[in-house]
């Protein structure tokens, strides 16, 4: 089952080559689809209450070398999957209603790109993971570089994708050294093997971790992308083919982070713990400046793409509070994150195309023709800006709690973020739906292509809005076991150690505390409803 | 009178002798007018019958006339690799004006004996088997470079490489004498045994001996800093004869780099390691910079080559098993990358006035999508990417360095090939994100070029002598990248007869 989810894609995308011109988007996006229900059907058969990984497949790829091709599902990237999924079936959806240059090609590299981003999510395999890592940034470098628009007075598409590649290659070719020194230091002689499993359970040495440490963060935080790491991502932004950017910005993103709590945490718990403050700095950094460049920016895309910087400091912040909380609301605020992005650039491609302009200035009073896509964009509006009562919501609140548990200062910090997203993307809604419409400007409403590709992901956004307990049940279990090993040493502030939880270490057990008196959100608290059930 | 004739191992030496009867035969074949259009398809049946001899005698390792010679798997599998380039480069060189203007049979003896000479570079174990090997394999490409007889550039390249090969070949004999002073043997392991004695170690003789060797063989393997005849002699010499230069040479004298200082200077190991690291280091560096502001594509591979020779030399580097995997896993994938690379570019210079210009290959994405994927892959592959050998062979090379506590060498490897995505993906942004380049009726742009020298053939873009090598090579360069165990226990064989 794991299988045919990771090579569907691909193989629908190799006999797309073969049809003719007009069909290969519908194919692509049937194969996105069928992506899709697999996915589906995966979660829907995840055993919520098991620990450790479900629907296993584990065979000796290069004995010679100790790679084994070793895929697994588990609390971790359950969700993260049919993220992948979702926004991949909507982008290829997407991009099949609008006419492409070299549709094979196209639609080759999307179904490419999707199967290297689930094969990062799945594999439990340490080099598989980096090589998928790798080899998702082959199909963006074409679909960027090849569909991709010059800019005026800017770098062409190619030198744009080229630097994007060049950034986000320096760290992930240091991350293959430090993933082979990992398993080479760990097996200290005897047979060498990378199941992050088996590394996890014999920590390498503190020294080695590092080094070791810094190489895996450099490849996680530019393609983030963090604050300073950054420089890649207005040029690629601006040059990208908006449904691949759609995909890109909803899924590539999230694979740093997911990298953070699938090997960083497990595998150097100590390195972990001693540069805890300096990664939380760095998301801090990438939160404030990503909102106010987001707030300052005039062209539409890197408004939505500072954002990204920003919710993506967030979630780092929530992983590096080193708590089950601020971890769990890093995973949901992940496929929050990318359930409201990639609508949002679909947005923003209906914008430039009524529009015919990519600047906020030039645009305004498209609501008044287009009701329903004021709408929708509301809501995703609301989502990004964290609404009370939307999925993101309870995302930043167990961040912020998990934060506020360990390291309080950083967390007031963090708050002002959650206060500067309501500025841009209420900014963003504002300047392009409301105001006065400029000259020249027309506005429609949406059609019922675009329909089908928007309207299923708000309702995602409500869907999980109303029950974001589907998330958090099902991945408290694997995020408990990730962060444990690096919240066991430190125990973060004395503060934690003093109010250390005992269900919180062990696996099987979801022993849960008494709320705080301030810890009462709108919705339903889902740790309350845990209970219930 | 009592003679005892020596025993002699002919099944051994059957691929020796194969080489050396089809040399002659297609020689021959040269001289009678009527029969040189068949050279090229004697050459071929030649090296399929030496490769088909090599893989019967693998498994074995045998030492043939009295220890000058070793076939072993090390031998048999770098062979096997510079005999599929050879062949690579036989078809490479139909419709090559140089092959016609040369004459066949003399081009393609000429190939057989450089082939020749890897086949017995390959098994040298002794001083002087050696040098008459790597003699053997020089003199031949010498003249091959220059067998575009009506371009300067040609002639400038052989002549060039003349002088620059003669210049390493003089140090490495030096390098030999001195060793030879030194340890009192020319076998390998009676040198081994000699520099093991006290005092010989410390011997500056000895040392001065190591030191030119190193020097006249990095000269053959174009390692930095002794490579700057590399990038001329490659734009020179016509496009098959670069392929094969760059490729198989490489492979050959690698294979005995390897040899001679895993068993002849095994015991000073910890002396040369850092000397060679460090060489390795340079190359990496020089290679990848150099080939940052290149137009020529050849030269672009020229300086790739020299880079990617820095990657291969850490794998000699660590002076262990893996490490000799390691060096022949990254020769045979290196083989396949660059054999594709080069088809795609015989192909271009024909078909186009630009040469081997960048602009050459411009638009091919829409204009020759058949072509265009072996090239992508083959520098997607070069650049070291997932899901091609190139990722598993630098996954292999990191993974012999680390374990030899030579990470800092690995951590230029990634270093390196960060800095080589600047120029391979710029080949990749030119055939697929570029419009074609306006080609009619455009006069040469090539400095030295002239219609009747590169006469423009407008179908060799669909010529099967050229497609189908390529899409073989880049289907090599995908399926050991997908599925490399076979290619790994291929090297692991190699490494083993080693150690």
């Amino acid at each position: 089952m794991i299988n045919s989810l990771l090579w569907t894609p691909l193989v629908f995308g190799l006999i797309g080559l073969f049809l003719p011109k007009r069909l290969t988007g519908w194919w692509a996006t049937l194969g996105a689809v069928a992506t899709l229900g697999i996915a589906t059907a995966l979660v829907a058969g995840f055993d919520s209450g098991a620990s450790g990984l479900q629907d296993t497949v584990d065979v000796n790829w290069i004995p010679g070398l100790g790679v084994d091709y070793s895929l697994g599902i588990d609390g971790l990237n359950v969700f993260l999957v049919l993220l992948t999924a979702v926004l991949w079936t909507a982008g290829t959806a997407f991009a099949a209603f609008r006419e492409q240059e070299r549709p094979h090609l196209f639609f080759l590299m999307m179904l490419i790109g999707e199967t290297a981003t689930l094969g990062s999510f799945l594999a439990q395999d340490l080099l598989l993971f980096v090589l998928f890592f790798d080899l998702m940034l082959v199909p963006f470098y074409f679909l960027f570089g090849a569909w991709g628009g010059d800019r005026e007075g800017g770098p062409t598409a190619a030198a744009a994708t080229l630097k994007m590649i060049v950034y986000t290659l320096i760290g992930s070719l240091l991350m293959l050294v430090a993933a082979i020194a990992t398993a080479i230091i760990a097996a200290d002689g005897g047979h060498i093997t990378f199941s992050i499993a088996e590394l996890a359970k014999h920590p390498i040495g503190e020294g080695s971790q590092r080094w070791i440490f810094w190489f895996f963060a450099a490849a996680f935080l530019v393609k983030m992308p963090a604050f300073l790491l950054h420089g890649w991502m207005p040029d690629a932004y601006r040059a990208a083919p908006l449904p691949a950017l759609a995909v890109f910005s909803g899924v590539l993103a999230k694979v740093g982070a997911y990298g953070f709590l699938r090997v960083v945490l497990p595998l150097f718990p100590d390195a972990t713990v001693e540069f805890q403050e300096v990664i939380l700095v760095i998301a801090l950094a990438s939160i404030l400046y990503g909102s106010v460049m987001a707030f300052t920016q005039t062209n539409v895309r890197l408004i939505a793409g500072y954002s990204s910087v920003a919710q993506l400091g967030f979630i780092t912040a929530g992983i590096f509070a080193l708590s089950a909380d601020g971890a769990d609301g890093a995973i949901l605020q992940m496929v929050n994150h990318g359930l409201v992005v990639a609508p949002l650039f679909v947005i923003i491609a209906l914008l430039v195309e009524r529009s015919g302009t990519e600047d906020l200035r030039e645009m305004g009073g498209m609501a008044m023709k287009a009701p329903v896509l004021a709408a929708l964009f509301l809501i995703v509006t609301l989502a990004t800006l964290a609404m009370p009562g939307s999925a993101n919501f309870v995302g930043e609140f167990y961040i912020l709690n998990g934060l506020f548990d360990s390291k309080i200062v950083f967390a007031f910090v963090a708050i002002s973020g959650v206060a500067m997203s309501a500025y841009y993307a209420l900014r963003l809604y504002q300047r392009t739906m409301h105001n006065r419409r400029p000259d020249g400007l027309e506005s429609r409403e949406i059609n019922w292509r675009d329909g089908i590709v928007l309207v299923p992901l708000v309702v995602c956004i409500l869907g999980l809005a109303l029950y974001p307990q589907l998330i958090l049940k099902r991945t408290d279990i694997s995020v408990t076991q990730a962060v444990a090993a690096a919240e066991g040493p430190s125990g973060g502030s004395p503060k934690t150690l003093s109010r250390s939880r005992p269900g919180r270490t062990t696996a099987t057990t979801t022993q849960l505390r008494e709320p705080a008196f301030w810890e009462t959100p709108p919705t339903a608290h889902p740790r309350q409803e845990a209970v219930q059930q | 009178v009592n003679f005892n004739a020596p025993h002699i191992d002919y099944a051994a030496l059957s691929p020796v002798l194969a080489l050396t009867v089809g040399l002659c035969v297609v020689l021959l074949s040269g001289v009678f007018r009527p029969l040189h259009r068949t050279a090229p398809g004697l050459t071929l049946i030649t090296l399929a019958a030496t490769a088909g001899l090599l893989i019967w005698q693998w498994g074995d390792a045998t030492d043939l006339i009295s220890g000058a010679l070793r076939l072993d798997d090390l031998a048999i599998s770098i062979s096997l690799i510079a005999i599929l380039t050879a062949a690579f480069a036989v078809l490479f060189s139909i419709r090559e004006p140089a092959a016609e203007q040369a004459g066949k049979g003399e081009y393609h003896a000429l190939l057989l004996g450089s082939v020749l000479g890897m086949v017995l570079l390959a098994q040298a174990q002794n001083l002087v088997s050696f040098f008459v090997a790597i003699e053997t394999l020089s003199i031949p490409l010498y003249i091959l470079c220059a067998t575009n007889m009506r371009r300067e550039k040609s002639l400038e390249s052989g002549l060039k490489y003349l002088i620059v090969g003669s210049l390493g070949s003089a140090t490495l004999l030096y390098g030999m004498a001195l060793l030879y002073g030194g340890s009192g043997s020319t076998d390998f392991s009676g040198i081994a045994a000699g520099i093991s004695q006290e005092g010989v170690l410390s011997d500056p003789l000895v040392l001065i001996g190591i030191a030119m060797t190193a020097v006249g063989l990095a000269f053959k393997t174009s390692v930095a800093p002794f490579h700057q005849w590399t990038p001329d002699v490659y734009e020179g010499a016509p496009t098959p004869i670069t392929s094969f230069m760059a490729v198989a040479t490489k492979a050959a004298a690698f294979a005995v780099f390897v040899r001679f200082f895993d068993v002849a200077l095994a015991p000073q190991a910890n002396e040369w390691q850092p000397a060679l690291a460090v060489l390795a280091a340079i190359s990496i560096v020089i290679g990848n910079v150099g080939a940052l502001g290149q137009e020529s594509l050849k030269r672009l591979l020229g300086y790739s080559g020299i880079a990617q020779a820095g990657y291969i030399l850490g794998g000699l580097v660590v002076a262990s098993e893996a490490g000799v995997n390691a060096l022949v896993f990254y020769l045979a994938g290196y083989a396949f990358m660059n054999l594709a690379a080069f088809a795609v570019l015989v192909a271009r210079e024909r078909e186009t006035p630009y040469g081997d210009d960048i602009r050459a290959v411009q638009g091919l994405g829409r204009e020759r999508p058949l072509l265009a994927w072996p090239l992508t892959i083959s520098m997607l592959g070069l650049a070291g990417l997932p899901a091609t050998v190139g990722f598993i062979g630098k996954l292999y090379l990191i993974e012999a360095l680390v374990e030899g506590d030579y990470t800092w060498l690995a951590v230029f490897i990634a270093v390196g090939t960060m800095i080589s995505l600047a120029y391979y993906l710029r080949v990749v942004a030119a055939m697929w994100m570029r419009p074609g380049s306006e080609a009619a009726g455009a006069t040469p742009a090539i400095a030295g070029a002239s219609p009747e020298a590169d006469p423009i053939d407008p179908d060799a873009g669909r010529r099967i002598y050229l497609v189908a090598p390529a899409i073989l090579a880049a289907a090599g360069v995908v399926f050991f990248g997908v599925i490399p165990q076979p290619l790994v226990e291929f090297a692991e064989h190699a490494g083993s007869s080693l150690f």
